[in-house]
């Protein structure tokens, strides 16, 4: 009965493998880049010629004059021991999150340093996101509360009105599709973007 | 909860089981080799694989044929994955020159995809080229799925048929699953996910220059393709390390959504294939309706578990308006979370797009229940319906002996044999999660992988041997689980919780089909009403979810109580 199965199997190993793994992908990736060559391509955003990232991942921003966004956990490989991983934030070539539990001291520990620092800043309140790693170290958005939160250091760094930033600020929200899908959110990258073309750094 | 989140929950399930539908006939119409609009393109492929394997797929097999088909392939294609994992280096479309992996990870990681798990102990960006992810990954994720649906056609067909022992062609059922289920939804969803933001290129990278002049290295590839048939056939293997959360995955709440529902789609349709298999629609609906009464329950608790925010965090100060937001994504938020936590683990996804180690300990226990009850609420593509058609077995069983009557199932005797073999298959989940999660809690090269301390570390424990012997694949990922003892335990608990669940369910099924089939009588206890459902939820829950409370204490549990009492570890 064995003996009898084993052709069958071994064509099916094969064919199958054949067809689902190598031609229709292939045939896919041509399509896709055919018809959807920014998408399929990672939604890349040139600035004056070269690559400043991607709309859909986010990066590190630390300058005063720029919308920041969340914290990452994303980590690399250790220059001096590539057996250890140094944080590295917004990696996009190794994803990942902190894994804290909801009762880790290391967690505790990381976001004490953060609401103090954030408190420095502003004594508005403190939303959620702001203090905490998302789920993949890249999340290319922040909620329109941290964002508004950020707008009176922006507007110190560059001498700009706030009320002008908090428009910006609003122009970029996106809301929830028909109104209930997904989150209100603001893209990072986008809105450093608007920033640079309302007022050259 | 908001108002917008119950709206999006509700119009979630309910376009579920609409698109489920007409799909279960569809999968009813391929499962009987009926005609489809699609032969004139895939006819001629069919055929031809038929004919290079030598074999008449008109030809019924018994169970024994048709279990030992089932295993030569997927013995086949372990090994074949095996290889390449291994031989990475020397294969084409590597352009950065990975390396092969090493015997044990190779071992494992084989082991997750032949039984449709999908537990990653690598990351995708970093340790797999865009071919071995392409022909190796991609191609298990369709087979595992086709193999198990076929077994599941082949339980309906014992259950249908009338003393005839022939429980199909695993072959014929294996190929027109493929070519008419699988392939047709992961080319339309694949292009879909193209055009909503998903890449699908042979790169690996794209170099950046950040407006602050930092330079950024963006991991790329053929995502899309392989995203879908990660839900579609419940597999769960994402292309990156973060899975589902990262954003080339999953760009929107759009997409989200969109994923989610293709987790639910095939599990929710195999209900009514089944109800139009055995000629009668409301068997089918029965089990939809249990599957339900799971996820709106778990979807309740989870949600109100994680609304609320970290008291911890709150306590420092942070606003907990947003709710609990480590390990997750703006876009998506509480809800699409919660909702993504509670399809991937009430089915056998394992998918993620959020990270649930992350999670409130009530909101994390949730999905582990969910996986602990066997993943058949509605389970795994095909292993869900006939782990769930098993509990069926047993709740009337159960109600037999409360009324002293001779328990039948859709007209067949259910009698000594079938409950032994049943037992044996329910009681392979406990031995493999509990005695694998015991084993590694006192083993101090186990607990030196834990990502978390105190009662949290042991529900990463539990986790893992859960999430692999349910065939999940998700995990609470703070564990380091690429170590020889957790790549090869885990790799065993994935190969009992499909196979030595797996061939049970087959026996049963060849008894089964050999069985007359008795015509309904005033003392047949109907299953197809609300009473059965109710009864199927309680034997599922003693059955199969009360033994692991023991354990459940110990971890989330005695975590949410030490949590409120503000202690940290």
């Amino acid at each position: 009965m064995l003996a009898k199965a084993l052709r069958p199997a071994l064509v099916h190993v094969l064919a199958l493998t054949l067809l689902t793994g190598l031609v229709v992908p292939l045939v896919m990736t041509g399509i896709a880049q055919a018809l959807f060559p920014t998408a399929a391509n990672g939604s890349l955003i040139e600035k004056d010629g070269h690559v400043v990232g991607s709309r859909l991942i986010g990066q590190v921003f630390t300058a005063p004059g720029y919308f920041h966004p969340r914290p990452s956990a994303t980590t690399e490989p250790d220059p001096k021991d590539p057996s250890k991983t140094i944080p590295v934030p917004y990696a996009a070539d190794n994803s990942g999150a902190s894994n804290y539990g909801p009762t880790s001291k290391a967690l505790i520990d990381r976001v004490t340093g953060d609401v103090a620092a954030l408190r420095a800043e502003s004594p508005a309140p403190i939303p959620a996101d702001a203090v905490t790693t998302s789920g993949s170290g890249l999340d290319p958005d922040i909620s329109p509360a941290y964002a508004y939160r950020q707008v009176p250091r922006i507007a110190k760094a560059r001498h700009l009105d706030e009320a002008a930033l908090r428009a910006l600020v609003a122009a970029h929200i996106r809301r929830p599709l028909l109104g209930f899908i997904g989150e209100p959110h603001v893209n990072v990258l986008e809105l450093n973007l608007a920033l640079d073309e309302m007022h050259k750094p | 909860m908001t108002a917008g989140g119950l709206a999006e929950i509700t119009l979630f399930l309910v376009l579920s089981v609409l698109l489920a539908w007409p799909f279960g006939l569809w999968i009813a119409r391929v499962a009987e080799g009926g005609p489809t609009p699609l032969d004139p393109l895939l006819r001629p492929i069919e055929r031809g694989i038929y004919r290079l394997s030598g074999i008449d797929p008109s030809a019924g097999m018994g169970w024994q044929a048709y279990t030992l088909s089932l295993l030569a392939l997927n013995v086949l294609h372990f090994l074949l994955l095996y290889l390449m994992l291994r031989l990475q280096y020397y294969l084409p479309l590597n352009p950065d020159h990975l390396a092969g992996m090493s015997p044990r990870l190779a071992f494992n990681t084989a082991m997750s995809f032949v039984t449709n798990t999908n537990w990653q102990a690598y990351s995708g960006e970093t340790t797999l080229s865009p071919g071995s992810q392409m022909w190796g990954l991609t191609s298990h994720m369709f087979v595992s799925a086709a193999t198990g649906i076929a077994a599941a056609l082949a339980f309906i067909r014992a259950l249908r048929q009338n003393a005839v022992a022939e429980l199909g062609n695993f072959w014929a059922d294996l190929t027109r699953i493929t070519l008419y289920v699988l392939l047709p939804v992961a080319v339309v969803g694949g292009l879909l996910l193209v055009a909503l933001g998903v890449p699908q290129t042979l790169a690996t990278h794209a170099d950046a220059t950040t407006l602050e002049g930092a330079h950024q290295t963006i991991s790329l590839g053929p995502v899309a393709f392989m995203e879908v048939i990660k839900e579609l056939g419940t597999n769960g293997g994402g292309y990156f390390n973060a899975n589902s959360a990262h954003p080339f995955e999953n760009p929107s709440a759009l997409t989200s959504l969109i994923e989610t529902f293709l987790i639910i789609f095939i599990p929710f349709a195999l209900t009514f294939t089944f109800g139009r298999m055995v000629g009668a629609p409301r068997q089918g609906y029965a089990l939809l309706a249990v599957s339900l009464v799971f996820i709106v329950a778990s979807l309740a608790a989870v949600l109100s578990a994680e609304a609320h925010g970290n008291p911890l965090l709150t306590a420092l100060g942070v606003d907990p308006h947003l709710g609990d937001m480590e390990g997750k994504e703006v876009r998506f938020g509480i809800t699409l979370s919660s909702l993504f936590a509670v399809i991937t683990t009430a089915t056998s996804c394992g998918a993620v797009n959020a990270m649930l180690d992350s999670f409130m300990p009530l909101s994390g226990m949730v999905p582990m229940f969910l996986i602990q009850l066997g993943e058949i609420v509605p389970g795994g593509v095909g292993s869900g319906l006939y782990g769930l058609l098993v509990f069926a077995l047993l709740a009337v069983f159960v109600a037999g002996l409360m009324v002293g009557r001779t328990p039948e199932y859709l007209g067949k005797k259910i009698q000594a044999r079938e409950v032994k073999l049943a037992m044996l298959a329910v009681l392979i989940l406990p031995l493999s999660i509990l005695g694998g999660a015991a084993l590694s809690a006192v083993l101090p090269q186990a607990l030196a992988a834990l990502g978390n301390a105190g009662p949290h570390g042991l529900s990463e424990l539990l986790y893992a041997y859960t999430s692999a012997t349910g065939n999940n694949g998700s995990a609470f990922a703070g564990l380091s689980a690429d170590t020889p003892w957790f790549d090869t335990t885990i790799g065993i608990a994935m190969l009992l919780g499909r196979y030595a669940f797996l061939v049970p369910v087959m026996a049963i099924a060849g008894s089964l089909a050999a069985k007359v089939k008795l015509p309904p009588s005033a003392g047949t206890f109907p299953t197809d009403g609300p009473l059965f459902v109710g009864l199927l939820v309680g034997v599922i829950i003693i059955l199969g979810g009360l033994q692991f409370m023991p354990a459940l204490s110990l971890g989330p549990l005695a975590e949410h109580f030490v949590m409120l009492a503000g202690k940290t570890f």
